[in-house]
């Protein structure tokens, strides 16, 4: 049964920064706008709104999806807030994709928006009601426990050291330094800035993490027919993916996100895709920690179990290199607020595949690109493919 | 050609005011296992995605999709939340199986309006917080603004609204997973204090705990597993402002424009003509009648007397909330427009029990999120 | 696109903002508090907590024994098959240091959360809990562990109950 095809046809973001003076509802507002005058299209020539949102307890209101639905475009219009966590970014774009898959709808906002700032005195609280009510929280964890376990285990199964990891930390800040949006980008930062930062919960120092941000990405999706009247440089939804590990992650290995691999054969089944490693040619997978690149590589098989770190020392991963990864500068550059942040990824594909995205463009002419998103209790892989041409 | 899509299998656990025995896992696992037998499909093998409707401050846990999938048997399968009404994660399903990338969907909503301690500061929580909040009002009065508002402009009296409410706790009497059920009279309702005038206590329906789990497949998955599909004819969703400022107050234009999608795909031009039966939101008492009226069973005003007629009753021209509705079943928070669907499927297949209805080919299901919100999804079935 | 926008929106605030009042805001402090029904298999595994014990369930489809117990198998979609006591030890999964608490402020004595396979469960099933009576410089993954329980008298059926757990011999 052939699908119908989708396309991005319009993007556009906030600045990520750490605390706005923006409402959420703004944010939301100005990079929807942005999305539409990217585009040409008037609030009126969209048919549906998608919206994705992360935890509630960060902006501090109840069903915050109701509140952001005006700020997001959605007045008098079929309006829906999916929500994976830190998947939510690239799953809002597949929410979107089947509104328009389905038929009944031709052009569908989707619109990532995070203030995670209004949360005080940490947004970090947020994250505390996240462990299980009854076996968890009572220990009294914080989220950066399940990262260090997390990035323990997985340095221990490959007999990894801080170096080899650290090294995507100052790929993504130096990255960043070329994006017009980002909090955290950094020309000059080097693997020891990274070594010798504050240990936060061993084995994660400060600067492997990104920072709490608040921001807000916006795309247009629009069917094949009216896509092409809108632009002439589509970018065509090839695959989504998205698969949901056990609640019970303490029942599982953590070195390796078996979600990921799950989500990323659905989506590249769907694309057609036989050879990852050579059809996609640039790849932003999640980055809220410098580990998670590497994890997520090898979950997204594009890298052998271990051997992620290799890739990035020797340079394959750098924005000239074989398989460019992050060239936006990921969250570790540009910023997490955390919805918002998995959309910027798939916007930033967009942007590279139209040849639009400046300082960042990668060499070549490359085709086809993939974003992916992470979260819950690590356990959520949530994957798009995007392509230019045919 | 859109694709037909059919309901192959429901299951629900409940609905009871307390549930102090099981977890919310284990009442999700009870509603997942009999809508899988339903059904006829193994969950592990068969259903290719999972839409679990919920929302954080209700389960009091952030990021609530991570306890979902185990109890779904959706463990590393596509799975994800909606945070909205049941019938949008129902919605969600459906649009999932038209793209023809997938063939059977579940959805899943529950309640465990038991273990929240401080609903209303939970409430007040979802208004906005520089305009609404610091006026630390109950939230229940933005439902008495409405319903004064509503009453005033279609004439409709609180006499009326209190017949919604005796005519669901009656029905509810016949409704085996009912919490509320009972006889009672008009009187009983206008006698009840005052929450929020016009707003009276029993014009306000009660919270339950449940769990209901509905499985959707594509017409040839349908036609193999199941005896009894219910096919999807119409599907509708709208947000209305959401700002209390800007909002229409009589009108519930969300309900309007879902109706008016619902009815446009599934060809319904007389509503009240060509509907067998309508399961429509009925939080508070006015609510009913002012869904019915947006929704174009009627026109505004007409809905108040219609109620007096008996029209909407259970032998009425055009039954409306047989199951009992929000004020006879419980209100299921965002599930309630699940369990307005599930009775719509019910008497469409016949297993109604005392409350079935002759000849019955077509029902609408609407829910509305409740306050403060302006959101709803309709949904309108055939057998 | 990007290369064509010169200014994105999006106004960043500082502290001195907030501290010199250049910038209003409002605050709510949420009141949201619940009282979540352990059910039917926590149930149980805070009772037997209480007790002294840790109690497991296994699905003999698919052969395998797991805590924290549930009523269903996550794997087969069948409902577990028997309650199964396990040992109070267990070997360390995976661990970490935590000098900072969820503020970000940071402790004097670093916290040691850890995943716990618990001897007796199928391989790979641990809970998390925290190590005690150890130098963190000492904690190896791989390391045995054994629960240090509170008294009798002071266990309430929580996890809780297990104070920490630290290393044997």
């Amino acid at each position: 049964m052939s699908l119908r095809k989708v396309a991005v046809v319009g993007a556009g973001m906030t600045k990520f920064v750490r605390r706005a003076q923006e409402t959420g509802k703004e944010l939301a507002y100005e990079a929807a706008k942005m999305a539409l005058d990217s585009c040409e299209l008037k609030l009126d020539d969209v048919d549906g709104v998608a919206l994705g949102t992360a935890p509630d307890a960060f902006d501090g209101v109840h069903m915050k999806g109701e509140y952001l639905s005006d700020g997001a475009g959605a007045w008098r219009k079929p309006f829906m807030r999916s929500y994976v966590g830190g998947g939510t970014g690239v799953f809002t774009p597949i929410q979107g994709w089947y509104h328009v898959a389905s038929g009944l709808f031709d052009v569908c906002l989707v619109v990532c928006e995070e203030k995670m700032s209004s949360c005080q005195p940490h947004p970090q609280g947020a994250f505390l009601t996240i462990f299980d009510h009854t076996t968890e929280r009572p220990l009294g964890p914080n989220l950066l426990w399940i990262f260090a376990l997390e990035m323990n285990r997985y340095m221990h199964m490959h007999g990894l050291q801080k170096k080899d990891i650290a090294l995507v930390s100052v790929k993504n800040k130096r990255n960043a330094a070329d994006h017009p949006c980002a909090l955290l980008g950094d020309p000059n930062i080097t693997v020891e800035d990274v070594l010798n930062s504050e240990v936060l919960a061993w084995p994660v120092q400060r600067l492997d993490v990104s920072p709490v941000t608040d921001g807000a990405v916006a795309l247009v999706l629009a069917a094949e027919n009216v896509a092409k009247r809108i632009t002439d440089k589509p970018v065509w939804i090839k695959g989504v993916g998205w698969a949901l590990d056990t609640a019970y992650w303490t029942n599982r290995d953590l070195y390796y996100p078996k979600y990921v691999e799950y989500a990323a054969r659905m989506a590249y089944e769907m694309a057609g895709i036989r050879e990852p490693r050579k059809e996609i040619h640039i790849v932003e997978p999640y980055d809220p920690f410098d580990y998670k690149e590497l994890h997520h590589l090898e979950g997204l098989l594009l890298a052998d179990k271990g051997e992620a770190p290799r890739l990035t020392a020797e340079g394959v991963t750098a924005r000239t290199g074989d398989m460019p990864v992050c060239p936006s500068g990921g969250l570790l550059g540009v910023g997490n607020p955390i919805a918002a942040a998995g959309l910027m990824k798939v916007a930033e594909i967009f942007w590279q595949l139209r040849g639009e995205a400046g300082k960042r463009q990668v060499p070549g002419k490359p085709v086809t690109g993939l974003a992916q998103a992470w979260g819950d209790l690590m356990q959520v892989g949530t994957v798009i493919i995007l392509g230019i041409g045919g | 050609m859109s694709r037909e899509v059919a309901i192959i299998g429901v299951g629900y656990s409940g609905f009871r005011a307390l549930t102090p025995d099981v977890s919310y896992k284990e009442l999700m696992y009870e509603a997942a296992v009999k809508a899988y037998d339903d059904a006829g499909v193994d969950p592990r093998r068969d259903i290719e995605s999972f839409v679990t409707v919920a929302e954080d401050f209700t389960e009091g846990t952030s990021i609530f999709d991570e306890y979902v999938p185990d109890q779904l048997g959706a463990a590393l399968k596509p799975v994800h939340t909606i945070s909205g009404e049941g019938l949008h994660g129902f919605i969600a399903a459906y649009l999932q199986i038209l793209t023809g990338a997938m063939d059977i969907v579940a959805v899943e909503g529950h309640s465990k309006a038991s273990n929240i301690l401080t609903p209303n500061d939970i409430l007040a929580y979802a208004m906005d917080p520089i305009y609404n909040r610091p006026l630390r009002a109950n939230p229940y009065f933005i439902a008495g603004l409405e319903m004064n508002r509503y009453l005033c402009e279609t004439g409709t009296t609180r006499e009326q609204c209190a017949l919604v409410v005796a005519k669901n706790k009656h029905n509810a009497l016949y409704n085996p997973t009912a919490a509320y059920g009972a006889n009672i009279g008009v009187e009983d309702v206008l006698q009840s204090e005052m929450v929020s005038y016009p707003l009276s206590r029993m014009d306000m329906s009660l919270h339950a705990d449940g769990a209901i789990v509905m499985v959707l497949a594509s017409r040839e998955r349908a036609e193999e597993l199941s005896d009894s599909p219910i096919w999807i004819t119409g599907v509708g969703w709208c947000n209305d402002s959401f700002s209390l400022e800007t909002r229409d107050w009589s009108g519930a234009i969300y309900a309007a424009k879902a109706g008016e999608m619902a009815y446009r795909m599934a060809g319904i031009r007389s509503p009240w003509q060509e509907l067998d039966l309508a399961e429509i939101d009925d939080t508070f008492s006015y609510k009913e009648l002012q869904h019915m009226e947006a929704l174009r069973l009627c026109r505004p005003g007409e809905a108040g007397p219609l109620t007096e007629d008996g029209a909407t009753e259970l032998g009425g021209e055009l039954p409306v909330n047989p199951s009992g509705g929000s004020l006879g079943v419980g209100h299921l928070l965002d599930a309630s427009g699940l369990a307005r669907l599930l009775e719509v499927v019910l008497q469409l297949r016949g297993e109604a029990g005392q409350r079935q209805l002759p000849d019955v080919e077509t029902g609408l299901a609407f829910g509305w999120r409740g306050l403060p919100t302006t959101s709803g999804a309709a949904v309108i079935l055939n057998n | 696109m990007t290369s064509k926008i010169r200014e994105f929106p999006g106004v960043g605030l500082r502290e001195p903002d907030f501290a010199e009042k250049k910038v209003l805001f409002t605050e709510w402090k949420p009141n949201a508090r619940y009282a979540w029904d352990a059910g039917v298999a926590i149930g149980r595994y805070l009772a037997e907590l209480k007790e002294g014990h840790i109690i497991g369930v296994r699905c003999r489809r698919c052969r395998r024994t797991v805590v924290p117990p549930r009523i269903f198998c996550e794997w087969c979609f069948h409902p577990m098959d028997e309650w199964v006591y396990l040992e109070d030890h267990g070997v360390v999964n995976t661990f970490s240091i935590c000098h900072v608490r969820w503020d970000m402020e940071r402790v004097a004595e670093p916290l040691i959360p850890a995943v716990i396979e618990i001897a007796g469960a199928s391989k790979g099933m641990g809970i998390l809990h925290l190590l005690g009576e150890v130098d963190p410089k000492d904690v190896k993954i791989g390391m045995k562990v054994k629960a240090v329980w509170k008294p009798a008298a002071e266990r309430i059926g929580a996890i809780t109950d297990i104070q920490y757990f630290k290393p044997v011999k």
